[in-house]
């Protein structure tokens, strides 16, 4: 199964997760690989969780199967622990640290620290990441997707080139941000390759 | 990608499609040049891209008020010569039924073209009903993509077909087809330039009453002719390549039959687990392809069947296999080796297939407790209203003025419609307690008066009431009816991701149009309490409701304020939070429930990044511990 690549992204309505997710399939498509991608629309917007899945290579479906993740993106911590469902032992896990509490109050939401001593104690890749700190030292939280995505390409395993995930960021995204997210992909890049 | 270049991409030329978008490339190389809708999701984006590319694309297109309305002025377009496409989601073609039927009978002239899309695990819908029903129904030919690429081709290929046999043709997608992205050849673009002053082509239409008018006299024949026409299409099902067997293995034990988004699922299971099966994807069944079924099956010991929601394709096999005396088991839904209901996904096709074939190893990952434990204390995140949503000050009023009027919640009932407002389900509003359909908080409202003697209060969204809601409010009023219509006029359709609707002044290709006033409706209709209120002043919101809820009348109060998602309005500043004044009584947590203050640690905290200035919380909190911001 060389070649074959699948991210689970989630996180919460309005952190720019299709995007990104788009940004990545149009990459793979300008790199000749076959790429099949699942968003979820409409009700599930309004604040509540959101996910996409990609899978690269010679997929026809485009959902991927419990633990058939060989990367859980998450860019927020609680919604880590919602995405577990598609991680196997081998996945790698990269989390943005920075909660975003939801207003039901069915359950407190858990410490940051507990949830990534949990997770260390049962995956072997487990990397956690301030990207919203690094966003805002780009020059705006909203930048957090374009960290997020550095950090995707610094897998070893990851079967793009950052070069080709850049030159999609530039057709997909407004001029004026360009470097702005530069800056954001790069440090994403560098906080998991360092 | 930039839109238009879903209208200047050439033949041959590769895009990272949604579904949807997919769809809208498929229209234009059609050379379709009306099409209309009313924007339900998952077909919602269809909409949302012509809407922007109508003009460059030579294409009239309008949001419809219901899907009735697209239907026929699609239906009629067709009538005329031109090639016309109207889309909805699975439960708009029962709005739009009474007409489709009929289009069945009196058939097109130009091509025509209905996609709908099914929403199995109802993401965003109050069923799972199955479209390829409405084929068989109708007596209308069906396509079923699975992808992006067969999206365009099949749209295409549908109003080819539609010509051939004057039909109309539906293209059934499903949510995961609608919303999967992938990779798209563009294929040539039929012209369809203008021949007027119009951006789009006008037909003519060539009166023939045998035709288009079915009086009983005409519609006996009509009928004849479209089992004739059903007939001759079946030959083709027969033969089409949308109908063609995936060959993975010599094996001929076992065998899949499968469609949509389902085949995709069943695809990669065979192909990941080198299962020995072959499958027979069916792209265009209705009517269903006999002959091809039964030349599949003829080898075959036992055969799956991999489909959504109904099992359909099932029934169709079983009835194949007792017409051509073949000897195969079928595994299906109705042998319960599949679920009935929900859609499906690798992880369940794999499941169904395990019970026969037993290939699966049990290899699943076990969590820890640490880990069992931290999955089952995480707090939910369901969708909520918006931080300065004005539904949330009209359910907080509402439910003060019942309070204050000194009745009970069971004194209440609340009809609710499908809008953002059905999320007023949720505690602390508690202000959705019956539901059917769109506009059916109005009938809704008729029934619950006269059958029982508790108040009334049905809710209903500015779209939804000019899509539904008009006609059972003239009933309510002429049947004399009791009960408190809040029409929330936000001024656009909301939830399906902000369509213009009647009630502005704007149309479906961003041109000026007539506004149409919900007050001056309501008082045609014959309504004597008509109020419209700002919602945000939550004094006015309950004196309003607690007048309306004392009359023995049908009383209609408007909400107005816009959307807070409509780009471009200007904003408030967020509110202040003076702690040393917060008394920790809560009630701006427990009884508003905005996004944007939330108790951490015990302490109240106001996410200024959310907050839009609304000021409703200022007005609930007793203390003066939220102030307006400067």
């Amino acid at each position: 199964m060389d070649n074959h690549y699948s991210i689970y992204i989630c996180g919460v309505g309005g952190q720019g997760i299709i995007k990104t997710s788009t940004i990545i399939g149009e990459a793979a498509m300008n790199q000749g690989l076959e790429v099949v991608m699942s968003e979820i629309h409409g009700m599930s917007q309004r604040g509540g969780s959101v996910s996409t899945e990609l899978k690269i290579g010679g997929y026809t479906s485009s959902i991927i199967p419990k633990q058939g993740a060989d990367m859980l993106l998450s860019f927020e911590p609680v919604e880590t622990i919602r995405g577990l469902d598609k991680v196997n032992s081998e996945t790698k896990i990269v989390y943005n640290t920075h909660p975003i509490i939801p207003s039901s109050t069915d359950k407190p939401y858990p410490s940051v620290d507990s949830i990534t001593k949990t997770l260390k104690e049962n995956f072997k890749h487990v990397l956690p990441i301030d990207g919203t700190k690094l966003a805002m030292d780009a020059g705006s939280v909203l930048s957090l997707n374009m960290v997020l995505l550095g950090a995707v390409t610094a897998d070893d395993n990851f079967p793009l080139s950052k070069e080709s995930v850049i030159d999609a960021m530039k057709n997909n995204l407004k001029p004026k941000f360009h470097e702005m997210n530069l800056k954001a992909i790069e440090s994403g890049y560098n906080s998991i390759k360092s | 990608m930039n839109l238009k270049e879903l209208v200047t991409g050439v033949s041959g030329e590769k895009q990272f499609l949604l579904g949807n978008e997919a769809a809208v490339r498929g229209v234009i190389e059609a050379g379709v040049s009306i099409a209309a809708t009313y924007p339900g999701t998952p077909s919602s984006e269809i909409g949302n891209v012509l809407s922007v590319l109508a003009k460059d694309a030579n294409i009239y297109f309008e949001f419809s008020t219901n899907e009735k309305v697209a239907m026929e002025v699609a239906a009629t377009a067709a009538a005329s010569g031109l090639r016309s496409f109207t889309f909805m989601k699975h439960v708009g073609m029962n709005v739009a039924a009474d007409s489709f039927m009929t289009t069945a009978y009196s058939g097109v002239n130009g091509g025509m073209v209905i996609l709908s899309a099914d929403d199995p695990s109802l993401f965003s819908s109050q069923n799972e009903q199955d479209t390829r029903n409405y084929a068989r129904l109708a007596n209308v030919p069906i396509l079923e993509p699975s992808n992006c690429q067969e999206v365009k081709d099949m749209v295409k290929y549908a109003f080819d077909l539609s010509e051939q046999f004057n039909l109309p043709v539906i293209v059934r997608t499903t949510t995961r087809v609608s919303h999967m992205r992938g990779v798209v050849e563009f294929g040539d673009v039929k012209d369809n330039s203008s021949n007027n002053d119009n951006h789009w082509k006008r037909g003519h239409f060539n009166k023939d009453p045998s035709k288009y008018v079915p009086v009983p006299a005409f519609a006996g024949d009509m009928h004849v002719r479209l089992w004739d026409k059903i007939h001759k299409i079946e030959d083709l099902t027969n033969k089409s390549e949308y109908n063609h067997e995936v060959v993975l293995t010599d094996d001929k034990k076992y065998g899949i039959i499968s469609s949509s988004s389902a085949y995709n699922y069943a695809h990669d299971v065979v192909k990941f687990n080198d299962l020995d099966i072959n499958i027979l994807k069916l792209g265009f069944s209705y009517p269903f392809p006999q002959e091809k079924v039964a030349e599949f099956l003829k080898d075959l010991d036992e055969v799956f069947i991999v489909e959504e929601v109904d099992p359909i394709i099932e029934r169709d096999t079983l009835s194949t296999i007792g017409a051509k005396k073949l000897d195969v088991t079928v595994h299906g839904k109705l042998d319960e080796t599949f679920p009935l209901y929900h859609e499906f996904n690798s992880d369940v096709v794999a499941d169904g297939l395990n019970k026969i074939l037993n290939f699966k190893q049990d290899s699943e990952v076990k969590f820890s407790d640490s880990l069992e434990k931290l999955t089952q204390d995480i707090p939910s995140r369901a969708p909520v209203l918006c931080a300065g949503c004005p539904h949330r000050a009209m359910y907080y009023g509402i439910n003060k003025a019942i309070d204050e009027l000194g009745l009970k919640t069971s004194d209440v009932v609340f009809a609710s419609d499908i809008g953002c407002y059905t999320l007023g389900i949720n505690p602390p509003y508690n202000a959705a307690d019956y539901l059917l359909s769109m506009g059916s908080s109005v009938g809704d409202g008729c029934g619950f008066s006269v059958s029982t003697d508790q108040k009334v209060a049905s809710f209903i969204g500015d779209s939804t009431f000019f899509h539904s809601g008009v006609s059972p409010l003239i009933n309510a009023v002429h049947n004399k009816h009791n009960f408190v219509l809040t029409v929330l006029d936000n001024r656009i359709t909301a939830m399906t991701g902000g369509q213009p609707n009647p009630g502005i002044p704007v149309d479906g290709m961003g041109d000026e149009a007539p506004e149409i006033s919900i007050r001056k409706l309501a008082v045609a209709c014959g309504c004597d309490y008509v109020r419209v209120i700002n919602p945000f002043n939550l004094e006015q919101v309950v004196k309003t409701y607690k007048e309306a809820f004392e009359r023995d009348d049908t009383a209609v109060i408007i909400s107005k304020a816009p959307c807070t998602l409509i780009k471009g309005l200007t904003k408030k500043p967020p509110v202040e939070f003076i702690e040393s004044n917060c008394n920790n009584c809560d009630k701006c947590v427990s009884e508003l429930a905005c996004p944007a203050i939330s108790k951490i640690n015990g302490k109240i905290t106001v996410d200024k990044s959310q907050c839009d200035g609304c000021n409703v919380c200022i007005q609930v909190c007793k203390y003066g511990a939220l102030e307006a911001g400067r």
